[in-house]
């Protein structure tokens, strides 16, 4: 977590692996007890993981990650719960044996398309974040191609992702 | 999408941040809170014209003490609180110390005065300007304490949004006592502490609403 706060790529990525995995057990596990999907449990992982990099920030080294942790995925359960309240009471019934025909681990797609999505955005977030990100090219190059300077590509990516954030947000809102 | 999809997408590039990030949103705000609060009581209210005598002035020092002691306490746990799992280091009881200080102030000065004295001493002679001036003069310190809070990630809406109200109400208590003449220390406990309570309920209630990421 203190690499990737630092701005070291590999580090963040085993980071999110791990988190991520923890996430998925704990999603699916709160979740399968309600009687709703796996779609659903690795849509909140992705949502969990989104805001677990955009909030990097707000680690404090001086304190223990897992709490951290665990108070973004907790926060972003109940967030979902609430938004979805209206379907809480009217899951049909059959669902519990689909949870389990679901339940292949790893495997399961949430139920976004991350370039879809993106088309939401504006322009420049667009284009920063399908260059960097998607394409896998340095911020210089993102720059060129975007035509705006390098603070602006590093910008519209951190806007970008929120926005992004909040677009899956608003998607899972059924 | 496969979440291995978003991991590598989101490990392409990864920008060092800056830790202190939280803490430092929330110290311009509360600079920037003060200097509109008291900018806006000398505009509207002007500042008090009587602090020749060293009594005013204790009065004054005495309720700037009290404002100072609810903002500083309330906004070493807002930055708590703006982080994730922040709730569990903040202690709302001693946030609430200044308030029994002063109340137990105001008690032993009433205790002290004759009964007849007290209507005057309670409801001093702007009671109602105070009750109208510190939410007023708070509206802009609030709002750009909760922008502070939004650059971080509250996970406890409700206590996040009362904790920005008092501080809030902290702030502008803290620049009306530039103007307010009444010196009594029950006026204070009660219309000061009173107002300021109310903009934390206000908070409390907005939180919810303005804070959610």
């Amino acid at each position: 977590m203190l690499a990737s706060q630092d701005g070291d790529a590999a580090a963040h990525r085993v980071l999110l692996e791990r988190l991520s995995r923890h996430l998925r057990a704990y999603y699916k596990g709160k979740l399968a007890r309600m009687g709703r999907g796996a779609t659903e449990a690795e849509d909140l992982v992705q949502e969990a993981v989104l805001a677990i990099h955009i909030q990097r920030h707000t680690y404090d080294p001086a304190e223990p990650l897992t709490p951290w942790v665990h108070a973004i995925a907790r926060y972003k359960l109940i967030d979902y719960l609430r938004r979805n309240r209206a379907s809480v009471t009217d899951v049909p019934i059959d669902e519990a044996g689909e949870v389990i025909a679901n339940d292949d681990h790893l495997s399961a797609e949430s139920s976004f398309d991350l370039r879809r999505l993106l088309k939401h955005l504006p322009e420049k977030m667009q284009c920063a974040i399908e260059a960097v990100k998607l394409d896998g090219l340095s911020v210089a190059e993102a720059a060129q191609r975007c035509r705006i300077s390098e603070s602006g590509v590093k910008v519209n990516i951190h806007r970008g992702l929120k926005a992004l954030a909040a677009l899956i947000a608003q998607r899972t809102q059924t | 999408m496969r979440t291995d999809e978003l991991i590598s997408a989101l490990s392409a590039s990864v920008e060092p941040i800056n830790r202190r990030r939280v803490n430092r949103s929330v110290g311009i705000a509360l600079v920037v809170g003060m200097a509109v609060a008291i900018g806006v009581s000398f505009l509207a209210l002007g500042a008090r014209t009587d602090l020749t005598t060293p009594r005013p002035l204790i009065f004054l020092l005495l309720k700037i003490a009290f404002a100072f002691g609810t903002t500083g306490a309330a906004a070493v746990y807002l930055a708590r609180l703006a982080r994730p799992g922040g709730e569990r280091r903040v202690s709302p009881g001693l946030a609430a110390l200044p308030f029994v200080a002063i109340l137990l102030l105001a008690g032993v000065s009433l205790g002290q005065a004759p009964s007849s004295h007290w209507d005057r001493m309670v409801m001093g002679d702007q009671w109602l300007e105070c009750l109208i001036s510190i939410p007023i003069i708070a509206v802009v310190p609030f709002a750009v304490v909760i922008w502070a809070v939004r650059q971080a990630a509250p996970t406890n809406l409700v206590r996040t949004g009362a904790f920005s109200g008092l501080v809030a109400g902290g702030v502008s208590a803290m620049a009306y006592a530039l103007h307010c003449t009444d010196d009594s220390l029950p006026f204070v406990a009660l219309w000061y502490g009173g107002t300021i309570v109310l903009c934390t309920l206000a908070g409390a209630l907005l939180g919810p609403r303005l804070l959610r990421w």
